[in-house]
């Protein structure tokens, strides 16, 4: 134990100066994610039959396919037609992407949960369909889905060490160096598991407090 | 004339629901509307503000005619008042009164709350200002949401039957408030079957069956000498006389 | 040029295939076996073993599959010899659980209680009573939120390439690197192949549920 301890005392500090690529690699990709999941929403919500098939067609394919053939493709593929991506900015396209088209699902699901006459009471007032969306349903519908999207950041969390794959230098590539380095396998990754899920715990913390925050009587 | 409503058909499928309505309003009238469910007054309601368009006939208010094109400005002349309240869940008393004046007619943010605050305070509720609806009664919440339309300083009211979704103890407190817009000169049409309140503010009543105004007149005549069988019929349902004076 | 290329490589990628469903069967058996198995304990068990199965889920679904792979792979190996395969059966297995746990959990505790109580008043033994009684309605309930877990362990497995499993995203890499290109095409085939297994794999579970439907049972909405 106090072998392990003095391991973790000796390589943390290398491991976690990855730590802002991770957070910025998950904040990147959640804020995309936000707001191309809007986008899509609104286009399976309210889109003509084109814009609707068109975003049907993409939260599927990126719902039925792994994320790691998704950041390859970006990242290995792309660049044939001549499109190149560093490795930090294709894993936060890749990971964008791919939670865009699960939040669009969960902003989808929120706005059709909210009542009709919600709308209604806002379209007799004399506002216009997108003020009523703007001013009366989203702020509603936000609400109501914190506690699904919480879990979405929290999984997308874990998701940014696939970046790993790509030479992304994040906390589990690091981790992984030090492997190499020290050949104390089990320790360093064990220290990683470790990392995650303090960072994840903390993150839950910090999502739970918000939704609290937000909380309105009857939402 | 300030509402002028032209031979208003709707059909939803196969049923006809209205068959070519007319009615009209001068400024500080108030009207009431009754008659048995299903003869489409709530329709009748929804279609004068275009909630629910109508598929033949004109709504004309202060001689303009309500279009797809000037609807959002027309209808900030024209409050509706829901059965069902439908305040907004996410927004205090208060600022379910100020969205209105602050998103629609641009006014400040702290213009908006003043005046919200004002509105409350004629409907008995600026105490409650702070509360979510979730956290008022029902007849609280009819009074917000009549504040709410009134803050929107319409010409006029239309109240599609405030107080039927209301427990029997809690329409009293509406009704005077509506009682206190009428006396104050509000231009008001309701759906409702609160004969009280008919009887004592209203300056006519508008009797609907099958999708035709069947009578109209002040209530002292329509309630106490009904012209037809299906008033008279009506009427005695709903407990009133309905025997011809 | 493209379409013989894609025919060529065809069987290389099948094979890929074929391994990355072997591994989603034993890691989804695995899931299941221990999933159920924690599920059990942690309605019916004493609170100790509650609270470890609590802990074992929270530990295993704050973990990301890749670091368990890691873990698993060159970890464990430190001590005993297990294959790459064998390592990504454990890891993603074990994380499945945790996962699975949770659905049957809440499957089981939304069977009313009513069910125990009139099956207790028979006669039945507990053991008995969520043999025969609960499970048989918990698990019908579960069809529907276990299509998902599918779906998600189904897309896990192309993870496994990380620890070297020659499943079908390695065998993409290994393709594009010995072709020197057609990078795009190969990826998207591989997407392509994900993709229908995925939609299968959902439509056969959907069947099932279909199939073992009971009048009383139809919970599974739009939802």
């Amino acid at each position: 134990m106090s072998e392990f301890y003095a391991f973790a005392v000796e390589h943390l500090p290398y491991i976690l100066e990855g730590l802002p690529i991770t957070l910025g690699l998950w904040v990147l990709a959640m804020t995309i994610g936000a707001a191309f999941g809007l986008v899509l929403a609104w286009a399976r919500l309210y889109g003509n039959t084109l814009v609707y098939g068109a975003a049907t067609v993409y939260v599927e394919l990126f719902r039925g396919t792994p994320m790691l053939v998704q950041m390859l493709f970006i990242y290995l593929g792309l660049p044939e037609v001549g499109i190149v991506f560093d490795p930090f900015t294709a894993a936060v396209i890749a990971i964008g992407l791919n939670t865009s088209a699960y939040q669009a699902e969960y902003f989808r699901g929120a706005i059709r949960s909210i009542p009709r006459g919600q709308m209604q009471a806002a379209r007799a007032m004399g506002m216009t369909p997108l003020q009523g969306l703007r001013w009366i349903v989203l702020p509603q519908a936000l609400r109501r889905v914190i506690p699904q999207w919480s879990n979405e950041a929290i999984l997308e969390l874990k998701y940014t060490s696939i970046a790993y794959a790509i030479g992304v230098s994040e906390i589990t590539a690091r981790a992984e160096k030090v492997g190499y380095e020290t050949f104390m396998f089990f320790e360093v990754f064990l220290l990683l598991a470790l990392v995650y899920i303090v960072l994840t715990g903390t993150v839950a913390q910090v999502l739970l407090y918000l939704e609290k925050r937000t909380a309105v009587p009857g939402l | 004339m300030l509402l002028k409503v032209e031979n208003i058909h709707k059909r939803y499928d196969e049923t006809e629901v209205l068959k070519g309505v007319s009615l009209e309003m001068e400024t500080g009238q108030s009207k009431v509307i009754m008659g048995p469910s299903g003869t489409g007054k709530s329709t009748l309601l929804r279609c004068i503000n275009y909630l629910t368009p109508p598929d033949e006939g004109r709504v004309l208010v202060e001689g303009t005619e309500i279009t797809s094109r000037n609807l959002n400005r027309m209808r900030e002349k024209l409050a509706f008042v829901f059965q069902d309240f439908n305040l907004f869940t996410h927004l205090r008393a208060v600022d379910n009164v100020a969205i209105g004046p602050r998103k629609i007619r641009g006014m400040s943010r702290r213009a908006a709350h003043e005046l919200a605050m004002r509105e409350l305070e004629r409907v008995g509720l600026s105490e409650r200002s702070h509360a979510y609806p979730a956290e008022l009664s029902g007849g609280q919440q009819q009074r917000v949401s009549i504040a709410r339309a009134l803050a929107m300083e319409p010409k006029i009211i239309l109240f599609d039957e405030p107080t039927s979704a209301l427990d029997p103890e809690l329409t009293g407190e509406v009704i005077a408030v509506m009682k206190q817009l009428a006396s104050e000169g509000m231009t008001m049409l309701l759906v409702s079957h609160e004969v009280g309140f008919a009887r004592q503010a209203a300056d006519e009543i508008i009797f609907m069956d099958g999708g035709h105004i069947l009578e109209q007149g002040p209530p002292a005549q329509l309630f106490d000498a009904p012209q037809h069988e299906r008033t008279r019929q009506f009427l005695s349902r709903i407990g009133q006389g309905g025997e011809a004076a | 040029m493209i379409v013989e290329i894609i025919i060529s490589q065809m069987p290389y990628l099948l094979h890929g295939l074929w391994v990355a469903l072997q591994l989603l069967a034993c890691l989804l058996a695995l899931g299941l076996v221990l999933g159920l198995s924690l599920a059990l304990l942690e309605v019916y068990g004493h609170w100790t073993l509650r609270w470890l199965g609590i802990l074992f889920e929270r530990i295993f679904r704050g973990i990301p599959a890749i670091v368990l792979l890691l873990l698993f792979y060159y970890g464990v190996t430190d001590f005993v010899e297990i294959g790459s395969f064998m390592a990504a059966v454990l890891a993603l297995g074990l994380r499945s659980a945790a996962y699975q746990s949770q659905i049957f959990r809440g499957c089981i505790l939304s069977v009313p209680p009513g069910q125990m109580q009139a099956a207790r008043a028979m006669g039945m033994s507990k053991m008995k009573a969520v043999r025969d009684i609960v499970l048989p309605q918990a698990l019908r309930l579960s069809i529907g939120p276990w299509t998902n877990e599918f779906s998600s362990e189904m897309k896990a497995t192309s993870l496994a390439y990380v620890i070297g499993v020659v499943e079908l995203t390695r065998q993409a890499k290994y393709i594009i690197s010995s072709t020197q290109g057609n990078i795009l095409i190969v990826f998207a085939v591989v997407a392509a192949l994900y993709f229908i297994f995925n939609r299968l794999g959902n439509w056969g579970l959907y069947k099932l549920e279909k199939k073992l439907a009971v009048p009383g049972f139809e919970q599974r909405g739009d939802a």
